[in-house]
């Protein structure tokens, strides 16, 4: 019998902390898969943030460094300066890359750091429970914005994907969701673009994936991978916002 | 970088730490601009491509310290500087690579403070830098050096010993040993056995262990065995690298003790104390921390009264007091920061008379 569908090589035979319905595992399994089929686990280094993504070394097979809260793109600068032959990704949540952490994304994304940022909006801050974050939809009840996030008061949602697509030093930004089996092969397809990007040294590389996060928002999984169809997918659409290497 | 040992260059402290850091082998160098340091990262901007390195300013001192532990993760030789300010921009990143036992330069060349405070030299950042500066629980090594000779020495032996130790290591330096200028040989780099970097990451090929570098320590009991650890390698400081400098001893018996600039301007006035007949030494500690408490332990044996002078209104005086004998006395004499108040040689003349005529 013909095996047709494992487990990338990338990844750990482990069970993951992630709730039932978090798409975290999705988004792990395609830089799972990316680094398998470019061949390159072995030569990859993962910097891990703070908050649902930093146990990235419990689960993917490859060396990790951890990163402090929102520095992850100063880690990967100082890891891929030192070692310009390996292949260098953060992973980050919301809260990290563009609360406590957007100077450094948007410094290393200018300085165009030839390293790939996976970045993962939920909407909330999921591993303290909740809170309201920089990407936080207008209206949005969470555990610091009971009554809605205001935009009056809070500001909008930052459009990270496209605030990144206008710096000259990023080669490529896209935004991709993982609600539904067509946009999960269609991030697939960015993921591998992404990384296709630091193989080819064409430039830095960004992903931002909506997922859901179904325990704090309130839902079952079922719902919240809805909501990101429903609600998060037409505020922040999907697509390439640059492809300056046309890849 | 070859330099002939007995060749003499005329240079600035500040530069002197970049070209100790190229002799050194550093590789990475992450800074930001901020009085009295900058002409080290201007040195390195110019100098350190020229060695095949990499010199990033980065978008803050968060940012370059955070570079400097992604670096130093990956294997290299890395550099950060800055002044207090900046320093304390830098808090979290240096807790993080205690916690995550990561080697790393990080030179502090103090200002005056707090806040914003004012660009004449200062010791009044001993504290931040010797008791663990940011949160967690933990020390680095420090190191004061006090004259240029001593930028370019002790940045070397920084480098040595924060890989050996897998401790961040800090230069504190101040403002006049920034920017003054003295004589100095290049010394070439000492040869020492460094132990390979088998944590470092770096890709793992096939069969190869996965590499991680973390400080988030959440098994049973991982994180009390962490700092059991460090303690008994802070010890392991404080039995084997302990450096400091004694002058004037035999007979003294009072022992003025300074670090840094201050040390300098004390010898003088030791000097001139001297010439009085008064029987005082200077005791100069070179690493803060460890700090030689056995010296001084033994120093106050003998000699029962000691004289420190800071520029601060006391911080070292609190190490002196817990390292000399029960029976020892500890006089102060500071400065704390603020425009034009290096003391004069007289000035710590003076002191060091009315302390021995109290004595006598």
């Amino acid at each position: 019998m013909k095996q047709v569908f494992s487990r990338p090589a990338s990844l750990k035979d482990v069970s993951t902390h992630f709730c039932p319905g978090c798409h975290h595992g999705s988004v792990h399994r395609l830089v799972g898969e990316a680094l398998d089929e470019f061949g390159i686990r072995g030569e990859t280094i993962g910097v891990a943030s703070v908050g649902c993504s930093v146990f990235l070394y419990g689960y993917f097979d490859v060396d990790v460094i951890e990163a402090p809260h929102g520095r992850a793109p100063a880690v990967a600068t100082g890891a891929k300066r030192a070692r310009p032959d390996r292949i260098v990704f953060t992973y980050q949540g919301d809260g990290d890359l563009a609360a406590i952490g957007m100077s450094e994304i948007i410094h290393s994304a200018n300085r165009g750091e030839d390293i790939t940022v996976i970045f993962v909006n939920n909407t909330t801050y999921g591993m303290t429970g909740g809170q309201m974050a920089p990407t936080t939809m207008p209206g949005q009840k969470t555990s610091t914005s009971p009554y809605g996030r205001d935009v009056g008061n809070d500001g909008a949602p930052f459009k990270m994907a496209e605030l990144l697509s206008n710096l000259e030093g990023v080669g490529f930004s896209a935004r991709v969701a993982l609600n539904s089996p067509k946009n999960v092969m269609q991030a697939k397809k960015m993921i591998k673009t992404a990384f296709r990007y630091q193989v080819e040294k064409k430039g830095f590389s960004f992903i931002e994936a909506l997922a859901a996060c179904p325990t704090n928002w309130g839902m079952n999984p079922l719902d919240a991978n809805q909501r990101v169809g429903e609600e998060m997918i037409p505020y922040f659409p999907l697509g390439v916002f640059r492809n300056t290497a046309n890849l | 970088m070859s330099t002939s040992a007995i060749e003499k260059l005329f240079v600035k402290g500040n530069e002197a730490v970049g070209m100790a850091a190229l002799e050194a082998g550093c590789s990475c160098y992450f800074g930001y601009p901020i009085t009295p340091q900058s002409d080290i990262p201007e040195y390195l901007s110019r100098e350190l491509s020229k060695h095949g390195g990499t010199f990033i300013q980065a978008e803050s001192e968060i940012g370059a310290i955070n570079m400097l532990l992604g670096a130093s993760a990956a294997g290299a030789r890395a550099m950060t500087s800055s002044s207090g300010p900046g320093i304390s921009l830098k808090q979290e990143g240096i807790s993080y690579m205690a916690g995550s036992e990561l080697p790393g330069v990080i030179v502090d060349v103090m200002r005056q403070g707090p806040g914003l405070g004012g660009i004449d030299a200062s010791q009044a950042d001993y504290w931040q830098a010797t008791k663990g500066g940011g949160h967690g629980g933990y020390r680095i090594i420090v190191l004061a050096p006090n004259s240029v000779q001593e930028m370019y020495d002790l940045t070397m032996l920084a480098f040595d010993l924060s890989d050996i130790y897998r401790i961040p290591a800090m230069v504190l330096a101040d403002s006049v040993i920034g920017q003054m200028k003295e004589s100095i040989i290049a010394n070439p780099r000492p040869h020492v056995e460094l132990p390979e970097k088998s944590w470092a990451v770096r890709g793992r090929g096939d069969g190869m262990p996965q590499h991680v570098v973390k400080s988030l320590k959440l098994g049973d009991g991982e994180m009390e065995k962490h700092h059991w650890k460090m303690h008994a390698r802070y010890q392991e400081l404080a039995d084997k690298e302990c450096r400091w400098e004694e002058a004037e001893m035999a007979d003294a018996e009072l022992i003025v003790t300074a670090f840094g600039s201050t040390s300098r301007i004390a010898r003088t006035a030791v000097v001139m104390a001297r010439e009085e007949g008064i029987k005082v030494g200077l005791m100069r500690p070179v690493t803060l921390f460890p700090f030689p408490k056995k010296a001084y332990a033994s120093l106050s044996e003998r000699c029962k009264h000691f004289l420190a002078i800071e520029l601060s209104t006391g911080q070292m005086v609190d190490d002196v007091r817990l390292s000399v004998a029960r029976d020892a006395e500890v006089h102060f004499y500071g400065r704390p920061p603020g425009t034009g108040s290096l003391p004069t040689p007289e000035e710590l003349f003076e002191q060091i008379k009315k302390t021995w005529q109290a004595l006598a």
